[in-house]
């Protein structure tokens, strides 16, 4: 709750509060209500168009189609954390023939937009060049390219807000570079990134869902196909409202975790500084 | 160069498109999302329920689900005849708005308390404390995280191709039709993001060590 904007209400101010709070929910409630009044109007809510649910063979592809989306946010989740690491390491280094290309290479991937990216690896390099590459792979490597880069800033920007003691420290009592990082940076960065690297998986989750581009047989494709099915009565807006509650709930669940972990490390002042210039260094835009 | 040069009218439409899509999208993304920010900071606890559900639906909502919606479900709700070029627009301002609703919303926050108790105690009105203390200083905070989710939205514009409007993620399909090379003709597309997008990332960069350190 904000306290910036008003003092405690007084008599005359909860009248007009409550007053403005009816007028919005009219609002809100007609806004949902028209939307529900089409959806029964044009019929959606007819038993015929929801009889798909019960066939065992379209639980079964979608069940298959969850496992495919499921799988491809895996591979990806995994590959872009390898990645996000190596190209962080690179941008730390002290060397610059090693801190400049990756820096290059950390830009290019977060300013082309995504589905570009993994359009060049389905249709561009499959078909320029011959090599064949599935949707699969195409989806996995965009997405991984994509926020492995995005994860290389977080985890530069973890490593950089740590106090510059911690380092020199370390140094002074005779570690290597690579033993400060991986025995005194990275353990307190980690915990202070936590949150922001889930997030960016909250990320990868729902960008598998630009599979259904490039035809990966994913929730959003098998939506489409039954959609199209003329003897289940087309039902395409109840299975699009079915998958729309599977992805939504698949993310609450992961962004759930995300604020989970970040309000168990707000309980030390200095994390939380820390988790603050985390976020601040980051684009935190959910491409 | 041949790619690019023989097809300079289709790349040319193609990228005036993608802008005309960010633009508008951009504009109606700010406005909803000032009034759902309005929203989650008013003293009215329902109104801020319901700028709060929004908001989390809205970001764990992936924006190919939204488009989907809006390309194959909503011509079957026979509410108005709209383009496609008008319902990728929603689709847009629909998913953006819950980005800059949310930038508006810690901009706000970032604001001392106290300095809003002060204006009060000087007398200043409701409107006065909002427009000459708490905004100046939240924009600050505001523009710079503002500027990324723009970028953000400018890229997303892409994924409209996908459902076949005709912008700059569209060009593949119009050229392997020409029978072009759609590699080089994707990499050019590539390169126009990265002549939109460069250019504004350095101004948000400039905008960050500008004005981050007012505090």
């Amino acid at each position: 709750m904000t306290a910036v904007l008003y003092d405690i209400p007084g008599p005359k101010a909860r009248i007009r509060n409550a007053g403005t709070g009816i007028v919005g929910v009219v609002l809100v409630l007609g806004l949902i209500g028209f939307v529900l009044y089409r959806l029964i109007a044009t019929g959606q809510f007819d038993a015929r168009l929801w009889e798909w649910i019960t066939y065992e063979a379209i639980q079964i592809l979608l069940l298959q189609a969850l496992l495919a989306t499921l799988g491809a946010f895996a591979v990806a989740a995994v590959l872009s954390l390898a990645v996000g690491a190596v190209l962080a390491a690179g941008r730390l280094s002290e060397h610059r023939w090693v801190s400049r290309p990756a820096t290059l290479v950390v830009e290019f991937f977060r300013a082309i937009p995504l589905l570009v990216l993994i359009f060049i690896l389905f249709y561009g390099v499959s078909r320029g060049l011959g090599l064949n590459i599935s949707t699969f792979w195409a989806l996995v490597l965009g997405l991984t390219l994509y926020n492995g880069s995005v994860l290389a800033e977080v985890f530069r920007a973890g490593v950089l807000a740590l106090p510059r003691g911690q380092s020199e420290a370390a140094y002074a009592l005779g570690m290597r570079k690579t033993q400060v990082m991986t025995n005194v940076l990275l353990p307190q960065a980690l915990r202070a990134m936590m949150p922001t690297v889930i997030s960016q998986l909250v990320v990868v989750l729902k960008d598998t869902a630009l599979g259904f581009l490039i035809l990966y047989p994913e929730l959003l494709y098998q939506a489409r196909f039954l959609g199209s099915q003329g003897q289940l009565g087309l039902p395409i807006i109840p299975v699009a409202l079915v998958v729309a509650a599977i992805y939504i709930a698949m993310c609450l669940v992961l962004s759930a975790v995300a604020n989970y972990l970040e309000r168990r490390s707000r309980t030390s002042r200095k994390r939380i500084e820390l988790a603050a210039a985390v976020i601040v260094a980051v684009d935190h835009d959910g491409g | 160069m041949n790619v690019l040069l023989d097809n300079l009218g289709l790349f040319g439409q193609a990228f005036l498109g993608t802008i005309r899509l960010f633009i508008v999208a951009a504009i109606g993304s700010l406005v909803l999302g000032t009034i759902l920010a309005g929203m989650r900071v008013s003293p009215v606890p329902i109104l801020r329920r319901f700028g709060a559900v929004y908001v989390s639906t809205v970001r764990n909502t992936p924006l190919t689900l939204v488009f989907f919606f809006f390309a194959f479900a909503y011509p079957r709700l026979e509410i108005a005849d709209l383009s496609f070029f008008t319902r990728a627009c929603l689709a847009l301002i629909i998913y953006t708005s819950a980005f800059v609703c949310e930038v508006i919303r810690s901009g706000i926050n970032t604001v001392p308390v106290g300095q809003a108790e002060a204006s009060r105690a000087l007398g200043f009105t409701f409107n006065q404390t909002l427009s000459s203390v708490v905004l100046p200083q939240a924009v600050r905070a505001v523009v710079p995280p503002l500027t990324n989710i723009e970028i953000a939205l400018l890229k997303n514009t892409t994924i409209a191709a996908g459902f076949s409007v005709l912008e700059a993620g569209g060009v593949y399909s119009a050229l392997s039709e020409r029978g072009y090379n759609v590699l080089i003709g994707l990499l050019w597309v590539a390169l126009g993001f990265l002549i939109l997008v460069v250019p504004l990332t350095v101004l948000q960069r400039r905008l960050d060590q500008r004005w981050s350190v007012s505090r």
